[in-house]
């Protein structure tokens, strides 16, 4: 399986490199990236979060010559080291600094991406992202739908920092990811990622998060994710914004390998599986999650853990197969729980599975106020939270 | 104006090493940029409104170790200078039950109503048009006072910083605008920020009276703050002041600058050019100041910041029901049910829950 996966990748290479418009090539690689999300080889070394994505963007670079890394202190590694060493192996024409301003960033990346080229775009904490909301909203997301599918920034990837780290108060703790699942002309509730549309990619953590670093459940995952979505997000045909959770750029660490490999996007994936309870979730939340499960089996009560991955366009199928087969389903997000995309899932499950629902769907998730420094454990939706509710929806 | 220059960079240097020793999460310095702190303060009144910086020049930082920690503020001297406490500081540094903004802040973002100085954002630039709407009500109102705002060469890249000049100049609004430009947006150089020759010249470009000043001169940033502020009140109109000056620490404590700037370059604006030391040999000059009255000062802000540090570090943090309030002026009833239910989970898990913030 690893050969074939690797010839499919060679011939995706080749024909990528021979020319500049990328959307048919993408599409190819995401018929290749199916075969190597079943990928087995773990030929690589263990590294952390932030090497991951540095592998990642090397590749993403290496492979194209008409790809491009830019944002604030980008040059220098950037603030969490994701770029360290790009711009002497790369060039300062390909990596560069910009000045301090997010819709320029993000403008930046769209004529750029406009023009047939990958542009990787950070924006230096996803709390920082709104400055970049009208260029993010009015124009990535319709860029090919306003022009009848003339033109596309498909080729933007704009990668952001977001998540609770522990004391970051309330400019560097968001998760504003819901605010990019309800753009105008983007088809939320549908499984499609052809039409103007705006991936929410969100991976997963899945490991010991400093809170539970007592249990250390070192479930060597994370960064292996990280790599292979996010160069399947930096090849979608389509603008994607890509969120990383900062909490584990250095916690999580495992064998990643070496190669060029994508996961595909908007395909979520049961990381547990179980027959009481659906529990849905993504990024760092995973890891808070696991532990809830890992509880909850040692009171007899067998659940099942989805990591939806991409936001826009979900994955609803897989999750109401789940929910088919448990009827019980409890979402979970950092972000506040009103309106966040907890509300969208609980929804559309309730559309589906009314009839299959032995309880209401429960949703825990962060407090209806701005994320506070000193009460941030009061805040977060914590393994207990979790517990409790799994409990409540079970005996309800 | 001395003393409080030399407090400032005492606390700084005790609260670097508080962040430091892991007692607080983060703190940032204004090393280097004490005359632009202390001077542009004296040469204001008490009424004078102030729109601090949220983030220094540049803005956030390096991740060491895995914190979030990068910020801003540079004008804690204004407070400072206004009577704000070293007490007051250390409160907010700490985040305990006395901070003004209840523990909901990350470090050094500082406020204080009765200091008319607006409580800080991390946010970049964000500050600017808003003290232009703030001085277009201090105008209407015929108040003899201005509002004054801060900011780093990093933030005039921000749209907030193009749309609070344009709007001020077309308003009239009296606003003295004060960018410090250090040279330095955490690793990023002016060069890498803008090509035009500073800062003065975008000023003059959307019609506003620029000047640009020394700001390790202590003296001529007084000076230039005080002529500002009587042209913006008396002719009803904006104005510029670009203080050149150099970013000496590192942008905050999850940064190590050694790693983008050579350290000769550090050291040279450290040694010779150091606001402290020039204003010092100005007011020893004159007789003002000795080595005696020097090394008192500093035993004495020395202690009083230690004191204060142990303070903050004993006093309770906020009590829980203040993560519920100001979200809105009343709780809605959405975060009174969320606060009943989390009540209710606190009691069966006090395990998860730290111990120093009363339930």
């Amino acid at each position: 399986m690893a050969k074939s996966v690797k010839e499919l990748g060679k011939q995706w290479m080749i024909s990528s490199f021979s020319k500049r418009g990328f959307s048919t090539a993408c599409s190819t690689l995401k018929s290749s990236s199916s075969s190597s999300s079943t990928m087995e080889k773990q030929s690589g070394k263990s590294v952390n979060l932030f090497t991951a994505v540095n592998q990642a963007l090397y590749i993403a670079l290496e492979t194209d010559p008409n790809a491009y890394l830019f944002g604030e202190d980008v040059s220098f590694g950037g603030v969490f080291r994701c770029s360290t060493g790009l711009a002497d192996q790369f060039g300062s024409k390909r990596v560069f600094n910009t000045p301090l301003c997010e819709q320029g960033i993000v403008g930046f990346g769209i004529g750029l991406a406009a023009m047939g080229n990958r542009a990787i775009a950070e924006v230096q904490f996803a709390d920082y992202i709104f400055p970049a909301f009208d260029q993010i909203v009015n124009e990535a997301a319709k860029f090919r739908y306003r022009s009848g599918n003339q033109f596309n920034c498909g080729g933007l990837t704009i990668r952001t920092p977001y998540g609770a780290v522990g004391h970051g108060g309330h400019y560097h703790s968001q998760s504003p990811e819901s605010f990019f699942c309800q753009v105008p002309g983007l088809k939320v509730t549908f499984h499609s990622a052809s039409i103007g549309a705006l991936h929410v990619e969100v991976f997963i953590l899945y490991l010991q998060s400093p809170a539970q670093a007592k249990v250390k459940v070192v479930i060597p995952r994370s960064p292996k994710q990280e790599k292979g979505l996010l160069l399947a997000s930096i090849r979608d045909p389509n603008p994607v914004i890509f969120f990383e959770p900062k909490w584990l750029y250095r916690l999580a660490v495992e064998e990643v390998p070496e190669d060029d490999y994508m996961f595909p996007l908007s395909e979520a994936e049961v990381i547990r599986h179980g027959s009481d309870i659906t529990l849905v979730g993504w990024g760092s939340q995973l890891a808070v999650m696991e532990q809830a499960c890992v509880d909850a089996e040692k009171e007899g009560i067998s659940c099942e853990l989805i990591d939806l991955k991409t936001l826009i366009p979900w994955d609803k199928e897989t999750v109401e197969a789940s929910v088919r087969k448990t009827g019980r389903l409890l979402v979970s997000h950092e972000a506040p729980v009103t309106g966040g995309f907890g509300a969208e899932i609980s929804a559309s499950i309730m559309e589906r599975c009314f009839s299959r629902l032995e309880a209401p769907v429960a949703r825990t998730c962060g407090l209806d106020t701005p994320f506070p420094l000193v009460f941030e454990p009061f805040f977060m939706p914590t393994k207990n939270k979790i517990l409790d509710a799994i409990k409540a929806t079970v005996n309800y | 104006m001395y003393s409080n220059m030399v407090t400032l960079q005492v606390m700084d240097t005790i609260f670097y090493e508080a962040q430091r020793q892991g007692r607080i999460s983060f703190y940032l310095t204004t090393n280097g940029e004490e005359a632009i702190n202390i001077a542009s303060a004296a040469a204001l009144t008490p009424d004078d409104i102030i729109f601090p910086q949220a983030i220094g020049f540049g803005k956030r930082v390096t991740y060491h170790g895995m914190l979030p920690k990068w910020l801003q503020y540079r004008e804690p001297g204004v407070l400072l200078w206004r009577g704000f406490t070293v007490q007051e500081f250390a409160n907010q540094c700490f985040g305990n039950g006395a901070d003004y903004g209840k523990g909901r802040q990350m470090p050094i973002h500082y406020g204080s109503k009765k200091h008319n100085y607006v409580t800080v954002s991390s946010t970049i630039a964000t500050q600017l048009p808003q003290a232009v709407g703030a001085a277009y009500s201090l105008k209407m109102d015929k108040k003899d006072a201005c509002t004054v705002t801060y900011f780093g060469d990093g933030g005039t890249s921000e749209g907030d910083f193009h749309a609070a000049l344009n709007f001020a100049a077309v308003m009239e609004a009296p606003v003295v605008f004060i960018c410090r430009n250090n040279g330095w947006a955490i690793s990023t150089p002016t060069s890498q920020q803008f090509r035009s020759d500073g800062i003065v010249v975008k000023g003059q470009a959307y019609g506003i009276r620029s000047i640009r000043v020394d700001g390790n001169d202590t003296l001529a940033m007084y000076s230039a703050v005080h002529a500002a502020r009587e042209m913006a009140i008396k002719e009803h109109r904006p104005i510029l002041i670009e203080a050149l000056t150099y970013r000496v620490g590192h942008h905050s404590t999850s940064d190590d600058s050694t790693k983008y700037r050579p350290v000769g370059e550090i050291e040279q604006w450290r040694m010779a050019r150091d606001p402290i030391a020039r204003y010092r040999k100005w007011v020893e000059m004159n007789g003002w100041w000795s080595d005696e009255d020097e090394s008192q000062l500093r035993i004495e802000a020395r202690k009083q910041v230690l004191d204060a540090v142990q303070v903050a570090e004993r006093v309770k943090k906020p009590p829980l029901a203040e993560l519920f309030t100001d979200v809105y002026d009343q709780p809605p009833s959405n975060l009174c049910e969320q606060e009943k239910f989390l009540r209710n989970i606190v009691m069966k898990h006090p395990q998860d829950y730290p111990t120093d913030v009363p339930v």
